[in-house]
């Protein structure tokens, strides 16, 4: 084998041994930092920033309750209100993510119009109604309530909506009807998870006809005096607010009065975790977790949840003489 | 892949980049509405991602040859057990307030809890002894058995996965297909009979 001399390789060749550890040092530095990019863009698109929603309609005419008036009846508390962007970017709707913070992102282009609502079953009047002329059946009032996720999580938030009672007396309820059963639109082209098995679709959820009737339940169509936007259950959602939120069914098509207890989506996933009432009710657990803490959202500690939802007073009358822990 | 240091550095700063991204959206109140759920989900996904590429390591070296992925295997456990630690942390903290009663109770109340209490414990001793010097100390045989209880704290943490999500099990699920793989490859070649050393073994024969 041929070995060169030293000598045969001219001096002015040789890399200075600077550079070329200088040249190792970059190439070292460039590959750490192009693959320390590529790992953060994955752990970007696994976890996507929140997104601006933009801004709703602003309503006209809504009506705020007079302060007295608000803390009797419930209509109104007054505690902290959790802010716009934390409402618009933490949303259980599975009909478009099982992630809550990827919802908003997916139904940002959900068209909510034309949109009409099919009122039905054990009534004197049915009518399908346009989603604008239902919202004309009453003045619009602003409503600040307590959410109580069955997950453990609370938020306080402005809607504005009016009570399911004023569309109940239009349609005239028979003698017979004793529950109230709601539906969620069904379109996988509009609500792509809907195209997924992750729920029996559509949504269904029910509620007694007294429960239906009583002044703080509301069908709410927008918050913070803007149109409701797709994630928090546009254009038409219900609101309970001293139940768990899954009872709050979005995007409602179809109303529908009948006589015996109505299936609710949850409660066919899970019979012996999500009960037809649902009540906040620190006192009866959920199988795989406790429910008498809940952390509201903005906040870093925990809070004692309160029976109801805090609403006992309005509401405990409706379930005096049951089982709670049965009837859960 | 003959510099070791570089390639271990390279593995090193990768790991920690999910760690830096979620101290960085922290100081700027960008990890969404409920910030302490969302560190307490995304410490305990690291530590099931680590978990499992740790365990791919032996599969990929006898199915692809790449022998010299071994030479990462104690790193990414060891961030396994790290993400684990934060996960754990970030629960005791956020969740319980330090209070020991508390977390007493919540065990006994929901079993996901005991569950993922139990595998990161199981991962505590592994931890431990992953020094070169406590290889030796407890012989190759004895420490090879030792960290074979790996598999057990994954299926686990999967399992505690699985518990805890309301309907959507597709994740914990696929997780669990993955941890099904990686262990049933291991236990098919643990009950395969070594090959009849009468017999060349092909690797002997000069690739012509």
């Amino acid at each position: 084998m041929l070995i060169k001399k030293a000598d045969d390789v001219k001096s002015s060749e040789i890399t200075d041994q600077n550079i070329y550890l200088n040249r190792r040092l970059f190439m070292r530095g460039a590959v750490l930092a192009a693959t320390s990019v590529a790992t953060a863009a994955v752990y970007r698109a696994l976890n996507p920033p929140p997104v601006q929603t933009r801004p709703g309609v602003k309503l006209a005419d809504v009506v705020k309750p007079a302060p007295q008036e608000a803390a009797n009846t419930g209509f109104t508390i007054n505690e902290k209100q959790t802010s716009f962007e934390d409402i618009t970017n933490y949303n259980n709707f599975y009909e478009f993510s099982t992630d809550k913070g990827s919802v908003a992102a997916k139904a940002q282009g959900f068209i909510t119009r034309p949109w009409s609502v099919t009122v039905e079953g054990l009534v004197n009047k049915p009518k399908t109604y346009d989603l604008d002329d239902l919202l004309k059946l009453a003045p619009q009032e602003e409503r600040v309530y307590r959410m109580r996720c069955v997950e453990g999580w609370s938020m306080v938030i402005p809607w504005v909506g009016f009570p399911l009672k004023k569309l109940l007396d239009q349609v005239e309820p028979n003698s017979q009807a004793r529950y109230v059963a709601f539906e969620t639109l069904y379109d996988p082209k509009r609500m792509p998870n809907q195209r997924t098995g992750v729920l029996g679709w559509p949504y269904v959820e029910g509620l007694r006809l007294d429960e239906a009737m009583h002044p703080l339940t509301i069908l709410a169509s927008g918050l913070y005096g803007e149109s409701l936007p797709p994630q928090d259950g546009a254009p038409l959602r219900l609101v309970v607010p001293w139940k768990y939120g899954f009872k709050g069914i979005k995007s409602i098509v179809k109303i529908k009065l009948v006589e015996g207890e109505p299936p609710t989506t949850w409660n066919r996933e899970g019979p012996s975790e999500y009960g037809f009432y649902s009540n906040v009710n620190p006192q009866v657990n959920h199988p795989r977790w406790s429910q008498a803490r809940e952390r509201r959202i903005g906040e870093f500690g925990m809070r004692e949840t309160l029976m109801f939802n805090g609403y006992a007073d309005q509401v405990g009358h409706l379930y005096e003489g049951m089982d709670l822990r049965r009837y859960f | 892949m003959k510099d070791t240091t570089f390639s271990k550095a390279l593995i090193f700063v990768n790991s920690l980049v999910p760690l830096v991204l979620l101290g960085w959206d922290a100081a700027h109140h960008r990890l969404g509405a409920n910030p302490l759920e969302f560190i307490t989900r995304t410490t305990g996904m690291l530590t099931l991602i680590f978990l499992l590429l740790s365990l791919c390591i032996t599969p990929l070296r006898k199915l692809m040859g790449w022998n010299w992925l071994i030479k990462f295997r104690r790193m990414v456990g060891l961030y396994a057990f790290f993400y684990g630690s934060l996960h754990f942390i970030a629960y005791i903290w956020f969740d319980r307030f330090f209070n020991l009663k508390s977390t007493a109770a919540d065990i006994l109340q929901r079993p996901f809890i005991a569950v993922g209490m139990v595998s990161f414990f199981i991962l505590i001793p592994l931890a431990l002894t992953s020094t070169n010097k406590m290889i030796k100390r407890l012989g190759g045989k004895r420490w090879n058995r030792l960290h074979k209880t790996v598999y057990v704290a994954g299926a686990g943490g999967v399992l505690h996965y699985y518990m805890l999500v309301k309907s959507d099990t597709r994740i914990p699920l696929a997780f669990a297909f993955a941890l099904a793989l990686l262990l049933g490859y291991r236990m098919a070649k643990a009950y395969t009979p070594p090959p009849n050393p009468k017999t060349p073994s092909r690797t002997l024969i000069p690739p012509r």
